[in-house]
């Protein structure tokens, strides 16, 4: 039955209108990326190298293929949560704004195996947004951009890394940024659990992404305690993986912190659910 | 003959919402092959009830049984065996006919052929409207198909709550016949929330009224009307000598009143052919003999009292 409900919400992810908004965004916006650098991409490289000109030189495809995907994820990471929350944040709240919920629960299924079936589909519908992000930065990028060693400018420095080692780099960095984007899948879906309209918990689902950068950006004492365990400070931790060398220990931290949050939301969200009288 | 198996029993249920009483004790059992009317009027529970019947509101207090068993332990167990419409039955706008009953149908606990969902769809006169969006449905037409969708894993239980609100006339003759069919041909049990009183009167064999969250009376409806004296009109060609028939005879009848050839007695059911043979046999001619909405009259006063 679990599967049998799982296959249903994929359906109806797929049939409603607003679940390609975000694949159409994502589209439209590596497409210009990708035609901005195709045009000017090599003053912007230069932007970047002119303070290391005077003591190193660059020879090579500096702008390749997996710069371009670089630049892609980073630009993209921050806003690519709003285009999850459109969808997941619908999954249990749709229900009630449309009526069907009323349906939906007097079928012989629990309550929680409802939920997790919601949970899987808008996991998998996050799943093929990233995935379709990789893939037109990866693959596109290569194809107009060639290929070549990849340069990351950090807060350290310059890090050359050589192109046979991206492979596990961006596995890496792509599951570690699956992982955040299911953070905020379950934070929209846990909210969706507590309105009864689709807009109350896309909306707060992005205050709180905005409330926690603010705070964990604020450079005030009061709030040091705080910021490491805000998981807004983790959503980047997939560029750990194109340090070098590689801060495990770092990356650890983060995925444990996502887990937490992660854990902690969906208890919530099936303690609500599953005591919730349906009244719409 | 009606084999005496409670299909459900409602044992002093009570439901608040925070400060507010939606039911404070309402009871009543319906048997199998009941067509069971659910009245009362707006705000007296009737919704809060059926939603607690349906595991969709959890109690405060009191027992639900259904096919014998618990339902706050059995949910499951007795969830695969209902059929429901809890008021106006929504769909997925943006799926077809077909789909919308296929979503439903794949987690009702059986298994569902695309022919059935065809059938079933054919059954409630939607034939030809499958592949249709919801989007361009009429409330009629998503009525009909909420009633495909109860019976697509065929319930031994159908609920509906407030199926013909908002129906036009001929709908609301077509969901007439449609309960009715389920019930000859199907041999459905159905619980009936209704506001329209007429729809009760002529498709229920039992009932309850419940008011302010209680119960207020159940049994047969039968037994219930017939044991309330009617308001019944005689139309006749001679009222003045009617009038004197009635008040001089033995059958102790009060008259309601005189309105052209219409006289309007208070009468029980068994002395209506007494009084038409007493007034043929005195020579008036009944041309008509119209009893007022008996459950209206008897659900106002119960209400009111």
């Amino acid at each position: 039955m679990f599967w049998k409900s799982t296959y249903n919400e994929i359906l109806k992810i797929a049939a409603k209108p607003r679940s390609y908004i975000g694949i159409g965004a994502i589209t439209l916006i590596v497409g210009i990326i990708i035609f901005a650098m195709y045009v000017d991409g090599l003053n912007f490289i230069s932007f970047v190298t002119r303070p290391f000109e005077q003591a190193l030189s660059f020879e090579g495809n500096i702008l390749n293929g997996n710069l371009i995907a670089f630049i892609i994820l980073q630009m993209l990471i921050i806003h690519v949560p709003l285009l999850i929350a459109l969808v997941t944040g619908d999954l249990v709240s749709g229900e009630g704004a449309m009526g069907t919920i009323r349906l939906l629960l007097t079928k012989p299924i629990s309550r929680t195996k409802i939920l997790f079936s919601k949970y899987l589909a808008g996991l998998t519908y996050t799943f093929v947004m990233l995935l379709w992000l990789m893939i037109l930065a990866l693959v596109v990028g290569k194809m107009l951009f060639g290929t070549g060693d990849l340069m990351v400018l950090n807060s350290d420095g310059l890090i050359v890394l050589q192109q046979q080692d991206l492979v596990w780099r961006f596995a890496c960095g792509f599951s570690l940024a699956f992982l955040s984007l299911i953070m905020i899948a379950t934070l929209s879906l846990t909210l969706s659990c507590f309105s009864e309209n689709s807009i109350g918990p896309i909306v707060t689902t992005m205050a709180i992404i905005i409330l926690f950068n603010i705070i964990g950006a604020l450079n005030v004492p009061v709030l040091e305690p705080i910021q490491p365990y805000l998981f807004t400070n983790h959503m980047v931790a997939w560029r750990n993986f194109f340090e070098d060398p590689l801060p495990t220990a770092k990356i650890l931290k983060s995925v444990a912190i996502l887990l937490v949050h992660i854990v902690g939301l969906l208890g919530i969200a099936v303690f609500k659910f599953n005591k919730k009288d349906i009244l719409s | 003959m009606q084999a005496e198996e409670k299909i459900i029993e409602v044992s002093h249920l009570v439901k608040h919402f925070g400060k507010f009483k939606a039911v404070e004790d309402v009871s009543f059992d319906v048997f199998r092959g009941d067509v069971f009317g659910f009245l009362g009027p707006n705000g007296a529970g009737k919704s809060t009830t059926i939603r607690s019947l349906l595991s969709l509101i959890k109690p405060t207090s009191g027992q639900l049984k259904l096919f014998g068993k618990d339902l706050s332990d059995n949910r499951n167990y007795i969830l695969q065996r209902i059929g429901c419409i809890v008021e106006k039955p929504d769909f997925y706008k943006y799926l077809s006919a077909e789909k919308n009953i296929e979503i439903f149908a794949r987690i009702s606990g059986v298994d569902v052929t695309k022919k059935k969902v065809h059938e079933i769809i054919e059954f409630v006169g939607l034939k030809g409207r499958e592949k249709d969006k919801l989007g361009g449905f009429s409330h009629g037409m998503k009525q009909r198909l909420g009633i495909a969708q109860t019976l697509i894993h065929d319930p031994e239980l159908i609920i509906l709550d407030e199926p013909t609100t908002g129906l036009d006339p001929q709908g609301i003759i077509d969901i007439r016949n449609l309960i009715l069919q389920l019930k000859n041909e199907r041999n459905k049990t159905i619980l009936l929330s209704s506001h329209i009183l007429s729809e009760i009167e002529l498709i229920a064999n039992r009932m309850v009224i419940i008011n302010k969250g209680k119960t207020i009376v159940q049994g047969s409806v039968t037994e219930l009307l017939n044991a309330q004296e009617l308001i019944v009109s005689f139309k006749v060609d001679d009222t003045e000598k009617a009038k004197q028939i009635i008040q001089s005879s033995s059958l102790n009848l009060g008259i309601e009143s005189v309105e052209g050839t219409s006289i309007s007695i208070h009468i029980s059911q068994e002395k209506i052919p007494m009084l038409n043979k007493l007034l043929c046999d005195s020579g008036v001619s009944v041309f008509s003999i119209e009893a007022k909405r008996k459950l209206e009259d008897y659900f106002l006063k119960l209400i009111s009292a």
